[in-house]
């Protein structure tokens, strides 16, 4: 195996984690708003349609607008309500959203310049925490963030979201199978689960990329991540057409909000964790800098659900189960074998 | 041209694809061969190389259907019927109404009213005109019947007011005298609409 480059770096100091996660929260948050905005704005332009665009110039302000909206919309709590449950099924999904981030390095490591005063010379690592568990922990975080869904729907008393989360429940069982055996072959060769570990071994440039050793683990994890983050081709549990809103029929206002912010940042964690592993990382590729570049490519995986969302139907939920138990999880198995096999000869 | 495509007379279904809808499997064997067909057969990529088609055109080629609406408007057609002109001479500038109380007469929902009287020249003159729009059918009749073509079907199609008497005065219909010369002549119910030229289709010949 490779034996990975360990540069001296900087010691890394509370202040620099700190950062990281203010770059995080604010980031991140600020995109999976803006995410509303160009889901929007690209299902309407493949719809030929314009989309939002009377706030602010091409309907940039929409978010606040939306955001206006969401906060001082009624929060409706039903009356057969399991209430507590009710209250804090919302913040599951997004509190889990964003732990996982924590594991998931998006931007390079990077030192404050010393002109800038109190931060200057800070040195900001590019995980805000490099557990040796990083891989293991956010799947199981993105997971974690099932229980959301899964509890709204069955504390709602709604018949709509019990159906609603039963499906929560299928697709959880389904496809978590896939996302973990796609991810193994990867984890065998890079013989670590840390992100960063992915991303120096693919440090050689652009055939150094893991989707060229592991193209059919790249497919597999991509499909998974799609029925991760409830995108699309299976987005069972609020499919408008069959059960209104699934298991956030009830919800209103801000806790209608915070599922919406916590589905579009698990996209962007499965955007991260698709260019980390599998595309290249942030390296930097020839001239263009690693944290353009890096940008880049989650743009597109991000890009590639909306495309698949304007133009792939939705499957049934008896599909799903059959796709992930009989096609991917048997080709995921075979491809760990041959993996294991060749980095045996 | 064939004479055998010469004698279909089934004009307009010729163009029908038939469906060739496969037989379901029996064997295990088969519906595994079809989900291999079906999994390589590429046709998801067809559904987002459509979409991804659309988008550059309406993008990048100007093929956006959306109109803003109250910023942006459709021409309507000539025979559309909305709220009523009234349309004065080109010459004086005066109205062209003589009071003759035809439209009156034959509004069948009755819902014009007016009133006439002879001013000092003994010419009919319009003290009041009013329609009921609250009333209206927008039929046509009374613009078919007016002999000096002075009442017309105008293109005012928002119609939404606060006032029923809104847009229903002698001078709200009346064409402004400064707005003579932008004043359109009414081009009558068998009008064809401005783009006929280009909506027009040969008709199919062949039987």
């Amino acid at each position: 195996m490779e034996i990975v480059n360990v540069a001296v770096l900087p010691e890394v100091t509370s202040a620099g984690v700190v950062i990281k996660a203010i770059i995080i929260l604010a980031i991140i948050s600020a995109i999976a708003g803006f995410g509303t905005y160009v889901e929007r704005k690209i299902l309407a332009f493949m719809q030929r349609r314009l989309g939002p665009m009377h706030v602010g110039p091409y309907g940039l302000l929409q978010i606040a607008a939306d955001g206006i909206k969401l906060f001082t919309k009624e929060d409706i709590v039903p009356q057969n309500a399991n209430k507590l449950i009710f209250k804090i099924a919302p913040s599951i999904t997004a509190a889990t959203a964003f732990i996982a981030l924590a594991a998931v390095p998006i931007f390079p490591d990077f030192t404050i310049p010393e002109w800038i005063p109190l931060l200057g010379g800070t040195f900001v690592p590019s995980i805000a925490a490099d557990i040796n568990v990083g891989v293991l922990f956010i799947l199981g975080m993105m997971a974690a963030g099932l229980y959301g869904p899964l509890l709204a729907g069955m504390a709602q008393a709604n018949k709509w979201g019990i159906i609603g989360s039963a499906r929560t429940a299928i697709q959880f069982l389904s496809y978590e199978v896939v996302t973990g055996l796609s991810i193994l072959a990867p984890i065998m060769l890079v013989g670590s689960l840390s992100l960063v570990d992915f991303n120096a071994y693919q440090s050689g440039g652009f055939l150094s990329w893991m989707m060229w050793q592991q193209p059919v683990a790249f497919i597999l994890f991509l499909i998974a991540g799609f029925a991760e983050t409830n995108r699309t081709p299976f987005d069972l549990l609020e499919h408008e057409a069959e059960i209104v809103s699934g298991y956030a029929t009830e919800y209103s206002g801000m806790r209608w909000g915070m599922f919406f912010i916590g589905e579009y940042a698990n996209m962007i964690t499965v955007s991260v964790l698709a260019a980390v592993i599998f595309m290249g990382g942030y390296n930097d590729l020839g001239f263009i800098a690693g944290w353009f570049i890096v940008v880049l490519k989650i743009a597109f995986i991000f890009f590639l659900m909306l495309w698949v969302r304007a133009s792939w139907p939705h499957i049934r939920p008896d599909q799903l189960m059959w796709f992930c138990w009989k096609v991917l999880m048997p080709i995921a198995v075979v491809n760990v074998v041959i993996t294991g096999f060749m980095m045996m000869v | 041209m064939s004479l055998e495509q010469f004698k279909n007379r089934n004009i307009g279904q010729q163009n029908y694809k038939m469906i060739e809808s496969e037989h379901t499997p029996d064997t295990g064997m088969g519906r595994f061969g079809r989900v291999v067909k079906r999994t390589f057969k590429g046709e998801l990529f067809v559904g987002l190389y459509v979409t991804m088609r659309e988008m550059i055109n309406a993008l990048f080629r100007g093929e956006m259907h959306t109109i803003k609406y109250p910023f942006e408007k459709l021409p309507i057609s000539p025979r559309y019927r909305a709220i009523h002109d009234m349309l004065r001479l080109l010459e004086s500038g005066h109205y062209r109404c003589i009071g003759c109380g035809l439209c009156e007469k034959i509004c069948i929902s009755n819902c014009i009213k007016m009133d006439t009287r002879y001013d000092e020249e003994q010419r009919k003159e319009v003290s009041e005109y009013t329609i009921n729009f609250g009333r209206c059918i927008f039929c046509g009749y009374c613009a078919e019947v007016c002999p000096e073509l002075a009442i017309v079907h105008g293109g005012r199609y928002e119609n939404a007011s606060e006032q029923r008497a809104g847009f229903s005065l002698f001078e709200d219909m009346l064409t402004p005298i400064d707005a003579l010369k932008e004043q359109k002549e009414f081009d009558g119910f068998g009008a064809v609409t401005p783009n006929a030229d280009n909506a027009i289709k040969k008709t199919p010949l062949a039987y």
